[in-house]
């Protein structure tokens, strides 16, 4: 069981209580997934000629103050890096494309949570309240975000198999389903080039976007692309850097309930996520209908 | 009016106390504030009490109910009155799936839209929606009327038993084993006190019926291959 929660500011007045807003909807979804949660804020971006990535570790005394420092001398780059419980923001000036191949060369022990322009994912066990403040969801500030909480009832609380899935710069997706016909897509998405890290359903969803997206498909083709060749069960949230997406498969039995008002738009599996928005109770409020793509983008 | 603000009094109170109401209760109408998305509230009522609820609310409100009258004052999640037996749920906004689920008695108003499978697995209930119904509606439908004054989605009384369905605009697609059939008279007075019952102003004569064909009541023959 799980529950995702998405919040998309279009009034860029707001964008300084993103995070705030965010941490009341995860909240409010505490139960439906006690166990651990997942954040991917919008948050902050970068200069155009430097990326920025959300790195993890288990044990919080991994030496990342080296890593940064071995970096910036191998690619002769600025490095900054700032540790966030077992999670660490590196910003280096450089492209994601030849950071990341470093990483895994150097750090193969550091998973990448997720990186682009202004991505910042952060994952971890814990109840959603605890999780959001070790990470100081509540200060963010930025345009949208995307959060996941998490019951786990069919394997162990980790957080390799926890959303939001990241598979490309500044791309995130969460799902509440299951996939039927997810090992003929990885066998196909593998010959068109995508790597995958866990042999979990929702990562091949998201690669499947990321996919369809790198095609050349814009957010609502790509979506409407998916609800042909995906088979399963899914309510999907996704994030890109400047877009916003809920689809639910043809059953739609998987909860979904969506606000929207002049200032924001707001996706929940349930209402109690999005109780306390500002001006709620006059915003419109509706259940996303079956096999319906729903995308917002920034202006 | 006794009002209740549910962040001073927790829901399972609330619920408890407008449950052990006596017979011969005063305290009749009831109005509770703000809920905040809260599931299963004012559910399993047995007496003729008015109960408001001031907001949007989560899953199943005023489910099970007997007697009483419930009025969200907002938008509602799953289930709003599932197998309720008998009074009245009003919805003054819009309900989420599986509006009146497996309900046996009363009505259900519902003045917005309601989501997919509304009525589902339907036992006598009456609902009438003033808005539109989402996919695989009735389905299963077993007695009861389903009263939709817009549109119905996809496979509209899939595999219906025995209710009565009655929609005023487009039907996408009508499910297997439900049929469009005759508007008699006696129909028409009947879908005339629906109407009138919930407070909706419109024409019966707009509506059409649908119902089942009854194929898939007993084995036929041509089917014994696939056994």
């Amino acid at each position: 069981m799980c529950g995702i929660v998405g919040l998309f500011l279009k009034n860029p007045s707001l964008r300084s209580k993103l995070g705030a807003h965010l941490e009341t909807m995860l909240i409010g979804m505490t139960e439906r997934g006690p166990d651990s949660a997942g954040i991917a804020v919008y948050h902050r971006p970068v200069a155009q000629d430097r990326c920025k990535l959300t790195l993890f570790n288990a044990d919080t005394n991994y030496p990342w103050r080296e890593l940064s420092g071995d970096l910036g001398v191998a690619l002769n780059a600025e490095t900054d890096i700032t540790q966030k419980g077992n999670h660490a923001l590196l910003i280096a000036q450089a492209s994601d494309d030849r950071v990341l191949p470093w990483l895994k060369a150097e750090h193969p022990d550091v998973r990448i949570m997720g990186y682009g322009h202004l991505m910042e994912v952060y994952k971890d066990m814990g109840l959603p309240a605890e999780v959001a403040a070790r990470y100081g969801l509540r200060h963010m500030e930025g345009s949208h975000a995307i959060g996941h909480t998490r019951m786990a009832t069919e394997s162990a609380v980790t957080t390799e198999g926890s959303h939001p899935f990241t598979p490309a710069a500044d791309m995130c997706l969460v799902h509440n389903g299951s996939l039927s016909n997810h090992n003929n897509l990885r066998k196909y998405l593998r010959k068109h080039g995508q790597e995958f890290e866990t042999d979990n359903d929702s990562e091949v969803a998201a690669r499947y976007f990321a996919h369809r997206l790198q095609e050349g498909a814009s957010l609502k083709e790509a979506m409407e692309a998916g609800l042909k060749d995906l088979d399963g069960f899914f309510t999907f949230t996704m994030g890109t850097k400047d877009g916003f997406a809920v689809v639910r498969d043809g059953i739609a039995c998987k909860p979904a309930v969506m606000a929207e008002n002049d200032d924001w738009v707001a996706m929940a599996s349930e209402f109690r996520s999005l109780a306390y928005l500002p001006n709620v109770e006059k915003a419109k409020i509706w259940e996303p209908a079956p096999s319906t793509v729903y995308t917002w983008s920034l202006q | 009016m006794h009002e209740i603000d549910l962040t001073k009094t927790p829901l399972r109170e609330v619920n408890q106390r407008l449950q052990t109401l006596p017979p011969d209760t005063n305290e009749r109408v009831w109005k509770l504030t703000n809920l905040h998305g809260e599931h299963a509230c004012a559910v399993g009522l047995t007496q003729p009490i008015e109960v408001h609820i001031d907001g949007h609310i989560g899953y199943y409100c005023a489910g099970m109910n007997q007697e009483a009258t419930v009025v969200i004052h907002g938008q509602c999640g799953i289930g709003v009155a599932e197998n309720m037996m008998s009074g009245e749920v009003r919805v003054k906004g819009n309900a989420s799936s599986a509006a009146g689920a497996t309900a046996q008695g009363g009505l259900l108003v519902i003045e917005g839209d309601a989501g997919t499978r509304c009525g589902i697995s339907m036992k006598g209930v009456d609902i009438v929606v003033k808005g539109s119904v989402g996919a695989m509606s009735a389905f299963m439908a077993q007695s009861g009327s389903l009263v939709v004054c817009g549109d119905a989605g996809s496979s509209l009384g899939d595999s219906i038993y025995e209710a009565r369905l009655y929609v005023q605009g487009k039907v996408e697609s009508l499910g297997s084993d439900c049929i469009e059939k005759k508007m008699t008279p006696h129909h028409l007075a009947k879908l005339e006190r629906l109407l009138k019952s919930a407070g909706i102003d419109a024409d019966p004569r707009n509506f059409k019926r649908y119902g089942s064909a009854r194929r898939l009541y007993n084995f036929h023959v041509d089917n014994v291959d696939s056994y």
